[in-house]
Protein backbone atom coordinates (compact mmCIF):
# COMPACT_ATOMS: atom_id res chain seq x y z
CA UNK A 1 0.00 0.00 0.00
CA UNK A 2 1.18 3.52 -0.60
CA UNK A 3 1.28 6.23 2.00
CA UNK A 4 -1.99 8.15 1.65
CA UNK A 5 -1.18 10.39 4.61
CA UNK A 6 1.45 11.99 2.45
CA UNK A 7 -1.03 12.61 -0.39
CA UNK A 8 -2.71 15.96 -0.36
CA UNK A 9 -6.43 16.24 0.29
CA UNK A 10 -8.36 16.20 -3.00
CA UNK A 11 -11.80 16.06 -1.48
CA UNK A 12 -12.91 17.69 1.72
CA UNK A 13 -16.49 17.13 2.82
CA UNK A 14 -17.58 19.32 5.67
CA UNK A 15 -20.69 18.97 7.79
CA UNK A 16 -22.93 17.64 5.01
CA UNK A 17 -26.66 17.59 5.81
CA UNK A 18 -29.27 15.99 3.58
CA UNK A 19 -32.96 15.33 4.17
CA UNK A 20 -35.10 13.05 2.01
CA UNK A 21 -38.85 12.82 2.51
CA UNK A 22 -38.59 14.57 5.88
CA UNK A 23 -35.97 12.10 7.12
CA UNK A 24 -32.48 13.27 7.91
CA UNK A 25 -30.17 10.97 5.98
CA UNK A 26 -26.92 12.86 6.55
CA UNK A 27 -26.55 14.80 9.79
CA UNK A 28 -23.29 16.62 9.46
CA UNK A 29 -21.10 14.11 7.67
CA UNK A 30 -17.46 15.13 7.28
CA UNK A 31 -14.69 13.31 5.46
CA UNK A 32 -11.32 13.91 3.83
CA UNK A 33 -10.02 11.99 0.85
CA UNK A 34 -6.33 12.05 -0.09
CA UNK A 35 -4.94 11.94 -3.56
CA UNK A 36 -4.30 8.44 -4.86
CA UNK A 37 -5.85 6.59 -1.94
CA UNK A 38 -8.68 4.09 -1.86
CA UNK A 39 -11.24 5.02 0.74
CA UNK A 40 -13.92 2.51 1.61
CA UNK A 41 -17.17 3.83 2.98
CA UNK A 42 -19.05 1.31 5.08
CA UNK A 43 -22.52 1.59 6.54
CA UNK A 44 -25.88 -0.10 6.90
CA UNK A 45 -28.22 -0.45 3.92
CA UNK A 46 -30.35 2.66 3.55
CA UNK A 47 -27.92 4.55 5.74
CA UNK A 48 -27.13 7.21 3.14
CA UNK A 49 -23.90 5.91 1.60
CA UNK A 50 -25.19 6.05 -1.97
CA UNK A 51 -26.81 9.41 -1.26
CA UNK A 52 -23.46 10.69 -0.05
CA UNK A 53 -21.68 9.38 -3.14
CA UNK A 54 -24.19 11.15 -5.40
CA UNK A 55 -23.30 14.46 -3.73
CA UNK A 56 -19.65 14.03 -4.68
CA UNK A 57 -20.46 14.30 -8.38
CA UNK A 58 -23.16 16.93 -8.01
CA UNK A 59 -26.13 14.64 -8.68
CA UNK A 60 -27.66 15.88 -5.43
CA UNK A 61 -27.39 19.21 -3.67
CA UNK A 62 -27.04 19.11 0.13
CA UNK A 63 -29.31 21.03 2.47
CA UNK A 64 -26.17 22.47 4.05
CA UNK A 65 -22.45 21.78 4.27
CA UNK A 66 -19.73 21.91 1.64
CA UNK A 67 -17.82 19.58 -0.66
CA UNK A 68 -14.49 20.94 -1.81
CA UNK A 69 -12.85 19.16 -4.72
CA UNK A 70 -9.33 20.45 -5.36
CA UNK A 71 -10.28 23.44 -3.24
CA UNK A 72 -13.47 24.37 -5.13
CA UNK A 73 -16.83 24.05 -3.44
CA UNK A 74 -19.04 22.11 -5.87
CA UNK A 75 -22.26 22.44 -3.88
CA UNK A 76 -22.72 25.99 -5.16
CA UNK A 77 -22.26 25.11 -8.84
CA UNK A 78 -25.10 25.00 -11.37
CA UNK A 79 -25.72 21.93 -13.53
CA UNK A 80 -23.71 23.11 -16.53
CA UNK A 81 -20.88 24.45 -14.34
CA UNK A 82 -20.37 20.97 -12.91
CA UNK A 83 -19.22 19.53 -16.25
CA UNK A 84 -15.47 20.20 -15.79
CA UNK A 85 -15.59 18.53 -12.35
CA UNK A 86 -17.55 15.56 -13.68
CA UNK A 87 -15.12 15.04 -16.55
CA UNK A 88 -12.41 14.18 -14.01
CA UNK A 89 -14.57 11.82 -11.98
CA UNK A 90 -15.98 8.45 -12.98
CA UNK A 91 -18.95 6.88 -11.26
CA UNK A 92 -20.07 3.28 -11.18
CA UNK A 93 -23.78 3.11 -10.37
CA UNK A 94 -25.20 0.30 -8.28
CA UNK A 95 -27.14 -1.24 -11.16
CA UNK A 96 -24.83 -0.06 -13.90
CA UNK A 97 -27.24 2.51 -15.39
CA UNK A 98 -26.26 1.51 -18.92
CA UNK A 99 -28.05 3.24 -21.78
CA UNK A 100 -30.68 0.75 -23.00
CA UNK A 101 -30.71 2.13 -26.51
CA UNK A 102 -26.98 1.57 -27.11
CA UNK A 103 -25.08 -1.70 -27.37
CA UNK A 104 -22.11 -2.53 -25.14
CA UNK A 105 -19.49 -0.97 -27.41
CA UNK A 106 -21.51 2.22 -27.91
CA UNK A 107 -22.14 2.48 -24.17
CA UNK A 108 -18.42 2.31 -23.46
CA UNK A 109 -17.63 4.65 -26.36
CA UNK A 110 -20.25 7.17 -25.20
CA UNK A 111 -18.01 9.33 -22.99
CA UNK A 112 -15.29 9.40 -25.66
CA UNK A 113 -17.69 10.50 -28.40
CA UNK A 114 -19.29 13.07 -26.10
CA UNK A 115 -15.85 14.50 -25.38
CA UNK A 116 -15.35 15.12 -29.06
CA UNK A 117 -13.28 12.09 -30.09
CA UNK A 118 -13.93 11.68 -33.82
CA UNK A 119 -11.39 9.04 -34.79
CA UNK A 120 -13.31 5.75 -34.79
CA UNK A 121 -10.13 3.66 -34.76
CA UNK A 122 -8.96 5.32 -31.52
CA UNK A 123 -12.44 4.90 -30.05
CA UNK A 124 -12.62 1.22 -30.91
CA UNK A 125 -9.11 0.63 -29.58
CA UNK A 126 -9.93 2.31 -26.26
CA UNK A 127 -13.27 0.50 -26.01
CA UNK A 128 -11.57 -2.84 -26.60
CA UNK A 129 -8.93 -2.27 -23.97
CA UNK A 130 -11.54 -1.05 -21.45
CA UNK A 131 -13.66 -4.15 -22.07
CA UNK A 132 -10.61 -6.35 -21.78
CA UNK A 133 -9.85 -4.76 -18.43
CA UNK A 134 -13.22 -5.93 -17.09
CA UNK A 135 -12.92 -9.30 -18.82
CA UNK A 136 -15.74 -8.69 -21.29
CA UNK A 137 -13.96 -8.82 -24.60
CA UNK A 138 -16.17 -10.23 -27.37
CA UNK A 139 -19.47 -8.90 -26.00
CA UNK A 140 -19.32 -5.59 -27.87
CA UNK A 141 -22.47 -6.08 -29.91
CA UNK A 142 -24.79 -7.24 -27.16
CA UNK A 143 -27.56 -4.97 -25.92
CA UNK A 144 -27.72 -4.21 -22.17
CA UNK A 145 -31.02 -6.11 -21.77
CA UNK A 146 -29.26 -9.31 -22.85
CA UNK A 147 -26.58 -9.05 -20.16
CA UNK A 148 -26.60 -10.48 -16.65
CA UNK A 149 -26.47 -8.12 -13.67
CA UNK A 150 -22.78 -8.73 -13.14
CA UNK A 151 -21.95 -8.15 -16.80
CA UNK A 152 -23.92 -4.90 -16.81
CA UNK A 153 -21.94 -3.71 -13.86
CA UNK A 154 -18.66 -4.54 -15.55
CA UNK A 155 -19.71 -2.77 -18.76
CA UNK A 156 -20.62 0.24 -16.63
CA UNK A 157 -17.19 0.04 -15.04
CA UNK A 158 -15.57 -0.03 -18.49
CA UNK A 159 -17.65 3.02 -19.46
CA UNK A 160 -16.45 4.89 -16.40
CA UNK A 161 -12.80 3.87 -16.90
CA UNK A 162 -12.55 4.48 -20.63
CA UNK A 163 -11.88 8.20 -20.24
CA UNK A 164 -9.28 7.63 -17.53
CA UNK A 165 -10.78 9.68 -14.69
CA UNK A 166 -8.54 10.91 -11.88
CA UNK A 167 -11.08 9.85 -9.31
CA UNK A 168 -13.52 6.92 -9.28
CA UNK A 169 -16.68 6.55 -7.22
CA UNK A 170 -17.92 2.98 -6.87
CA UNK A 171 -21.40 2.27 -5.56
CA UNK A 172 -21.26 -1.33 -4.34
CA UNK A 173 -18.98 -2.60 -7.09
CA UNK A 174 -18.96 -6.22 -5.93
CA UNK A 175 -22.61 -6.63 -4.83
CA UNK A 176 -24.35 -9.33 -6.85
CA UNK A 177 -21.15 -10.63 -8.43
CA UNK A 178 -19.74 -14.13 -8.00
CA UNK A 179 -16.72 -14.27 -5.65
CA UNK A 180 -14.23 -14.72 -8.49
CA UNK A 181 -15.45 -11.71 -10.48
CA UNK A 182 -15.72 -9.74 -7.24
CA UNK A 183 -12.09 -10.49 -6.54
CA UNK A 184 -11.10 -9.43 -10.05
CA UNK A 185 -12.91 -6.12 -9.51
CA UNK A 186 -10.97 -5.63 -6.27
CA UNK A 187 -7.75 -6.31 -8.14
CA UNK A 188 -8.77 -3.84 -10.81
CA UNK A 189 -9.40 -1.12 -8.23
CA UNK A 190 -5.93 -1.72 -6.77
CA UNK A 191 -4.30 -1.84 -10.20
CA UNK A 192 -5.88 1.49 -11.17
CA UNK A 193 -4.60 2.99 -7.95
CA UNK A 194 -1.07 1.70 -8.40
CA UNK A 195 -0.60 2.28 -12.11
CA UNK A 196 -2.59 5.43 -12.71
CA UNK A 197 -2.79 6.90 -9.22
CA UNK A 198 -6.58 6.95 -9.35
CA UNK A 199 -8.26 8.13 -6.16
CA UNK A 200 -11.14 5.79 -5.34
CA UNK A 201 -14.11 6.02 -3.04
CA UNK A 202 -15.85 2.69 -2.67
CA UNK A 203 -19.21 2.23 -1.02
CA UNK A 204 -19.66 -1.39 0.03
CA UNK A 205 -20.86 -3.91 2.60
CA UNK A 206 -18.29 -6.45 1.53
CA UNK A 207 -15.76 -6.78 4.38
CA UNK A 208 -13.43 -9.08 2.41
CA UNK A 209 -13.28 -6.54 -0.37
CA UNK A 210 -12.78 -3.74 2.20
CA UNK A 211 -9.74 -5.37 3.75
CA UNK A 212 -8.26 -6.12 0.35
CA UNK A 213 -8.52 -2.64 -1.18
CA UNK A 214 -8.84 0.02 1.52
CA UNK A 215 -6.16 2.49 2.53
CA UNK A 216 -8.70 4.16 4.76
CA UNK A 217 -12.11 3.10 5.98
CA UNK A 218 -14.95 5.38 7.06
CA UNK A 219 -18.09 4.10 8.73
CA UNK A 220 -21.26 6.06 8.14
CA UNK A 221 -23.55 5.53 11.09
CA UNK A 222 -26.72 7.51 11.86
CA UNK A 223 -25.80 10.18 9.35
CA UNK A 224 -22.34 10.88 10.73
CA UNK A 225 -18.83 9.61 10.26
CA UNK A 226 -18.64 7.17 13.16
CA UNK A 227 -15.19 5.78 12.44
CA UNK A 228 -12.27 6.80 10.28
CA UNK A 229 -9.00 4.93 10.14
CA UNK A 230 -7.03 2.26 8.35
CA UNK A 231 -7.80 -1.45 8.16
CA UNK A 232 -5.67 -2.35 11.18
CA UNK A 233 -7.45 0.23 13.30
CA UNK A 234 -10.78 -1.14 12.08
CA UNK A 235 -9.78 -4.71 12.98
CA UNK A 236 -8.46 -3.64 16.38
CA UNK A 237 -11.48 -1.53 17.33
CA UNK A 238 -13.47 -2.69 20.33
CA UNK A 239 -16.40 -0.35 19.72
CA UNK A 240 -19.59 -2.49 19.65
CA UNK A 241 -21.08 -0.72 16.57
CA UNK A 242 -17.90 -1.31 14.59
CA UNK A 243 -17.47 -4.89 15.83
CA UNK A 244 -21.09 -5.73 14.88
CA UNK A 245 -20.51 -4.38 11.43
CA UNK A 246 -17.16 -6.04 10.83
CA UNK A 247 -18.35 -9.39 12.15
CA UNK A 248 -21.85 -9.14 10.69
CA UNK A 249 -23.84 -9.55 13.94
CA UNK A 250 -27.52 -8.53 14.21
CA UNK A 251 -28.14 -9.35 17.91
CA UNK A 252 -31.44 -10.99 16.98
CA UNK A 253 -32.33 -14.37 18.46
CA UNK A 254 -33.41 -17.09 16.05
CA UNK B 1 -62.77 28.27 3.31
CA UNK B 2 -61.74 24.73 2.40
CA UNK B 3 -62.96 24.83 -1.24
CA UNK B 4 -61.32 28.23 -1.76
CA UNK B 5 -58.06 26.89 -0.41
CA UNK B 6 -58.36 23.86 -2.67
CA UNK B 7 -58.86 26.07 -5.72
CA UNK B 8 -55.95 28.22 -4.61
CA UNK B 9 -53.67 25.20 -4.28
CA UNK B 10 -54.76 23.97 -7.69
CA UNK B 11 -54.03 27.33 -9.30
CA UNK B 12 -50.69 27.52 -7.53
CA UNK B 13 -49.61 24.06 -8.68
CA UNK B 14 -50.74 24.86 -12.22
CA UNK B 15 -48.70 28.07 -12.19
CA UNK B 16 -45.70 26.12 -10.90
CA UNK B 17 -46.19 23.52 -13.63
CA UNK B 18 -46.23 26.24 -16.30
CA UNK B 19 -43.11 27.71 -14.72
CA UNK B 20 -41.36 24.32 -14.90
CA UNK B 21 -42.34 23.96 -18.56
CA UNK B 22 -41.03 27.44 -19.27
CA UNK B 23 -37.70 26.62 -17.62
CA UNK B 24 -37.43 23.49 -19.78
CA UNK B 25 -38.09 25.60 -22.89
CA UNK B 26 -35.42 28.11 -21.84
CA UNK B 27 -32.92 25.34 -21.07
CA UNK B 28 -33.56 23.82 -24.51
CA UNK B 29 -33.06 27.13 -26.32
CA UNK B 30 -29.96 27.86 -24.25
CA UNK B 31 -28.56 24.44 -25.16
CA UNK B 32 -29.13 25.06 -28.87
CA UNK B 33 -27.33 28.40 -28.66
CA UNK B 34 -24.43 26.65 -26.92
CA UNK B 35 -24.13 24.45 -29.99
CA UNK B 36 -25.37 21.34 -28.21
CA UNK B 37 -27.05 19.87 -31.29
CA UNK B 38 -26.32 16.22 -32.04
CA UNK B 39 -27.40 15.86 -35.65
CA UNK B 40 -27.41 12.06 -35.74
CA UNK B 41 -29.91 12.08 -32.87
CA UNK B 42 -32.07 14.69 -34.64
CA UNK B 43 -32.18 12.48 -37.75
CA UNK B 44 -33.06 9.45 -35.65
CA UNK B 45 -35.86 11.38 -33.95
CA UNK B 46 -37.20 12.63 -37.29
CA UNK B 47 -37.46 8.97 -38.26
CA UNK B 48 -39.21 8.11 -34.98
CA UNK B 49 -41.49 11.12 -34.76
CA UNK B 50 -42.09 11.99 -38.39
CA UNK B 51 -41.61 8.94 -40.55
CA UNK B 52 -43.16 6.39 -38.24
CA UNK B 53 -46.22 8.52 -37.43
CA UNK B 54 -47.27 8.79 -41.04
CA UNK B 55 -49.60 5.79 -41.22
CA UNK B 56 -51.58 6.87 -38.16
CA UNK B 57 -51.83 10.44 -39.37
CA UNK B 58 -52.80 9.43 -42.92
CA UNK B 59 -55.57 7.11 -41.75
CA UNK B 60 -56.87 9.78 -39.37
CA UNK B 61 -56.83 12.44 -42.07
CA UNK B 62 -58.42 10.24 -44.75
CA UNK B 63 -61.36 9.05 -42.70
CA UNK B 64 -61.97 12.45 -41.09
CA UNK B 65 -62.07 14.05 -44.55
CA UNK B 66 -64.34 11.33 -45.89
CA UNK B 67 -66.85 11.38 -43.04
CA UNK B 68 -66.88 15.16 -42.82
CA UNK B 69 -67.55 15.42 -46.56
CA UNK B 70 -70.36 12.89 -46.30
CA UNK B 71 -72.12 14.68 -43.43
CA UNK B 72 -71.69 18.07 -45.08
CA UNK B 73 -73.07 16.67 -48.32
CA UNK B 74 -76.16 15.26 -46.56
CA UNK B 75 -76.98 18.67 -45.12
CA UNK B 76 -75.95 20.81 -48.10
CA UNK B 77 -77.69 18.68 -50.74
CA UNK B 78 -81.06 19.57 -49.19
CA UNK B 79 -80.24 23.20 -49.91
CA UNK B 80 -78.94 22.42 -53.43
CA UNK B 81 -75.43 23.42 -52.34
CA UNK B 82 -73.64 20.14 -53.15
CA UNK B 83 -70.61 21.82 -54.67
CA UNK B 84 -69.99 23.83 -51.49
CA UNK B 85 -68.81 20.63 -49.82
CA UNK B 86 -65.36 21.17 -51.37
CA UNK B 87 -64.53 24.53 -49.78
CA UNK B 88 -66.16 23.63 -46.45
CA UNK B 89 -64.10 20.47 -46.14
CA UNK B 90 -60.84 22.01 -47.34
CA UNK B 91 -61.07 25.13 -45.20
CA UNK B 92 -62.01 23.08 -42.12
CA UNK B 93 -59.24 20.59 -42.75
CA UNK B 94 -56.68 23.34 -43.11
CA UNK B 95 -57.78 25.56 -40.26
CA UNK B 96 -58.99 23.09 -37.62
CA UNK B 97 -59.37 19.40 -38.28
CA UNK B 98 -55.98 18.72 -39.85
CA UNK B 99 -53.77 20.29 -37.19
CA UNK B 100 -55.95 19.33 -34.21
CA UNK B 101 -56.53 15.70 -35.12
CA UNK B 102 -52.96 15.25 -36.27
CA UNK B 103 -51.81 16.86 -33.01
CA UNK B 104 -54.00 14.55 -30.92
CA UNK B 105 -52.72 11.46 -32.75
CA UNK B 106 -49.09 12.55 -32.38
CA UNK B 107 -49.69 13.34 -28.69
CA UNK B 108 -50.92 9.78 -28.27
CA UNK B 109 -48.23 8.05 -30.30
CA UNK B 110 -45.13 10.19 -29.94
CA UNK B 111 -45.91 11.96 -26.64
CA UNK B 112 -46.54 8.68 -24.86
CA UNK B 113 -43.36 7.12 -26.25
CA UNK B 114 -41.26 10.15 -25.29
CA UNK B 115 -42.44 10.33 -21.71
CA UNK B 116 -42.20 6.55 -21.27
CA UNK B 117 -38.65 6.45 -22.64
CA UNK B 118 -37.39 9.43 -20.66
CA UNK B 119 -39.30 8.28 -17.57
CA UNK B 120 -37.71 4.83 -17.74
CA UNK B 121 -34.29 6.43 -18.14
CA UNK B 122 -35.02 8.56 -15.09
CA UNK B 123 -36.06 5.71 -12.81
CA UNK B 124 -33.21 3.42 -13.94
CA UNK B 125 -30.62 6.15 -13.19
CA UNK B 126 -29.71 6.55 -16.88
CA UNK B 127 -30.36 10.29 -16.61
CA UNK B 128 -28.01 10.42 -13.63
CA UNK B 129 -25.46 8.43 -15.64
CA UNK B 130 -25.72 11.05 -18.41
CA UNK B 131 -25.19 13.83 -15.87
CA UNK B 132 -22.29 11.96 -14.26
CA UNK B 133 -20.70 11.72 -17.71
CA UNK B 134 -20.99 15.53 -17.99
CA UNK B 135 -23.81 15.43 -20.54
CA UNK B 136 -26.85 17.59 -19.81
CA UNK B 137 -30.01 15.46 -20.23
CA UNK B 138 -31.79 18.37 -21.95
CA UNK B 139 -28.99 18.62 -24.52
CA UNK B 140 -28.93 14.91 -25.23
CA UNK B 141 -32.63 14.07 -25.02
CA UNK B 142 -34.85 17.14 -25.37
CA UNK B 143 -33.04 19.15 -28.05
CA UNK B 144 -33.06 16.36 -30.69
CA UNK B 145 -36.76 15.73 -30.04
CA UNK B 146 -37.55 19.45 -30.18
CA UNK B 147 -35.75 19.96 -33.50
CA UNK B 148 -37.16 16.75 -34.98
CA UNK B 149 -40.66 17.84 -34.03
CA UNK B 150 -40.08 21.24 -35.60
CA UNK B 151 -39.28 19.51 -38.88
CA UNK B 152 -41.80 16.66 -38.70
CA UNK B 153 -44.99 18.27 -37.46
CA UNK B 154 -45.66 20.67 -40.37
CA UNK B 155 -45.07 17.79 -42.79
CA UNK B 156 -47.38 15.46 -40.86
CA UNK B 157 -50.10 18.11 -40.68
CA UNK B 158 -49.70 18.79 -44.40
CA UNK B 159 -50.03 15.07 -45.15
CA UNK B 160 -53.07 14.77 -42.90
CA UNK B 161 -54.78 17.71 -44.60
CA UNK B 162 -53.87 16.60 -48.11
CA UNK B 163 -55.16 13.07 -47.68
CA UNK B 164 -58.29 14.38 -45.94
CA UNK B 165 -59.09 16.65 -48.86
CA UNK B 166 -58.34 13.88 -51.36
CA UNK B 167 -60.58 11.44 -49.50
CA UNK B 168 -63.36 14.03 -49.33
CA UNK B 169 -62.98 14.71 -53.04
CA UNK B 170 -63.14 11.01 -53.83
CA UNK B 171 -66.19 10.32 -51.66
CA UNK B 172 -68.13 13.39 -52.80
CA UNK B 173 -67.46 13.07 -56.52
CA UNK B 174 -67.16 9.31 -57.06
CA UNK B 175 -69.66 8.00 -54.51
CA UNK B 176 -72.10 10.84 -53.88
CA UNK B 177 -72.07 12.05 -57.51
CA UNK B 178 -71.14 15.74 -57.18
CA UNK B 179 -69.56 17.35 -60.26
CA UNK B 180 -65.78 17.19 -60.10
CA UNK B 181 -65.22 20.47 -61.94
CA UNK B 182 -67.55 22.54 -59.73
CA UNK B 183 -66.23 20.87 -56.61
CA UNK B 184 -62.62 21.68 -57.48
CA UNK B 185 -63.41 25.16 -58.73
CA UNK B 186 -65.27 26.13 -55.55
CA UNK B 187 -62.68 24.52 -53.34
CA UNK B 188 -59.77 26.36 -54.94
CA UNK B 189 -61.74 29.61 -55.02
CA UNK B 190 -62.44 29.61 -51.29
CA UNK B 191 -59.19 28.10 -50.00
CA UNK B 192 -56.16 30.34 -49.84
CA UNK B 193 -52.61 30.62 -48.61
CA UNK B 194 -53.84 32.02 -45.30
CA UNK B 195 -55.65 28.75 -44.57
CA UNK B 196 -52.49 26.80 -45.34
CA UNK B 197 -50.43 29.11 -43.11
CA UNK B 198 -52.90 28.75 -40.25
CA UNK B 199 -52.84 24.96 -40.45
CA UNK B 200 -49.07 24.72 -40.50
CA UNK B 201 -48.54 27.28 -37.72
CA UNK B 202 -51.00 25.43 -35.53
CA UNK B 203 -49.26 22.16 -36.33
CA UNK B 204 -45.88 23.53 -35.23
CA UNK B 205 -47.32 24.97 -32.00
CA UNK B 206 -49.04 21.68 -31.15
CA UNK B 207 -45.88 19.74 -31.91
CA UNK B 208 -43.87 21.88 -29.53
CA UNK B 209 -46.54 21.54 -26.83
CA UNK B 210 -46.29 17.76 -27.18
CA UNK B 211 -42.48 17.75 -26.97
CA UNK B 212 -42.22 19.91 -23.89
CA UNK B 213 -45.15 18.40 -21.99
CA UNK B 214 -43.98 14.84 -22.68
CA UNK B 215 -40.29 15.47 -22.00
CA UNK B 216 -41.15 17.32 -18.80
CA UNK B 217 -43.28 14.40 -17.60
CA UNK B 218 -40.55 11.90 -18.49
CA UNK B 219 -37.69 13.86 -16.93
CA UNK B 220 -39.66 14.25 -13.70
CA UNK B 221 -40.95 10.67 -13.42
CA UNK B 222 -40.37 9.00 -10.08
CA UNK B 223 -41.23 5.90 -8.12
CA UNK B 224 -40.46 3.13 -10.58
CA UNK B 225 -42.79 1.51 -13.07
CA UNK B 226 -45.89 3.07 -11.50
CA UNK B 227 -44.34 6.52 -11.87
CA UNK B 228 -43.45 5.91 -15.51
CA UNK B 229 -47.02 4.77 -16.18
CA UNK B 230 -48.38 7.87 -14.49
CA UNK B 231 -46.00 10.15 -16.38
CA UNK B 232 -47.01 8.58 -19.70
CA UNK B 233 -50.73 8.91 -19.03
CA UNK B 234 -50.34 12.48 -17.87
CA UNK B 235 -48.22 13.36 -20.89
CA UNK B 236 -50.98 12.21 -23.25
CA UNK B 237 -53.83 13.74 -21.23
CA UNK B 238 -52.16 17.09 -20.58
CA UNK B 239 -50.77 17.23 -24.13
CA UNK B 240 -54.20 16.56 -25.65
CA UNK B 241 -56.00 19.02 -23.38
CA UNK B 242 -53.40 21.69 -24.08
CA UNK B 243 -53.87 21.16 -27.81
CA UNK B 244 -57.65 21.58 -27.56
CA UNK B 245 -57.50 24.63 -25.29
CA UNK B 246 -54.59 26.35 -27.04
CA UNK B 247 -56.30 25.66 -30.38
CA UNK B 248 -59.21 27.89 -29.43
CA UNK B 249 -56.97 30.81 -28.51
CA UNK B 250 -54.79 30.22 -31.56
CA UNK B 251 -57.85 30.33 -33.80
CA UNK B 252 -58.94 33.63 -32.27
CA UNK B 253 -55.45 35.15 -32.54
CA UNK B 254 -54.47 33.80 -35.94
CA UNK B 255 -57.83 34.86 -37.37
CA UNK B 256 -56.67 38.45 -36.92
CA UNK B 257 -53.72 37.81 -39.23
CA UNK B 258 -55.35 35.25 -41.51
CA UNK B 259 -59.09 36.11 -41.53
CA UNK B 260 -61.44 33.37 -42.69
CA UNK B 261 -63.33 33.88 -45.95
CA UNK B 262 -62.50 36.31 -48.70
Amino acid sequence: MNEPEQGREVMVVDNLVQTIGGQEILRGFSLKVHKGETLVLLGRSGGGKSVFLRHLIGLMQPVSGSIKIEGHDITKLKERELSPVRRRIGMLFQNGALFDSLNVADNVAFPLRERGEKDESIISQKVQSALQMVDLHGHQHKMPVNLSGGMRKRVALARALVYEPQCMLYDEPTAGLDPIVADSIDLLVRRLQRRLGVTSIVVTHDMKSTFSIADHVALLHEGRCYFYGNCDQLRASTDPVIRDFVEGRSHETP
Amino acid sequence: MAPARHVGELLFSFARYLGDLFILVLETIRGIFRGQVRFHLVVHQIYEIGFRSQLVVLITGAFTGAVFATQTFFQFSRLQMDTAVGPVVSVSMFRELGPVLCGLMVAGRVGAAMSAELGTMKVTEQLDALRALAVHPVDYLVIPRFLAMLVSMPLLVAECIAIGILAAFFVTTKILGVSEAYYLHNMLHFTGGKDVAMGLIKGVVFGLLIVFVSCHQGLNAREGAVGVGRATTEAVVIGSLFILVVNFFLTMTLNIFFPAGK
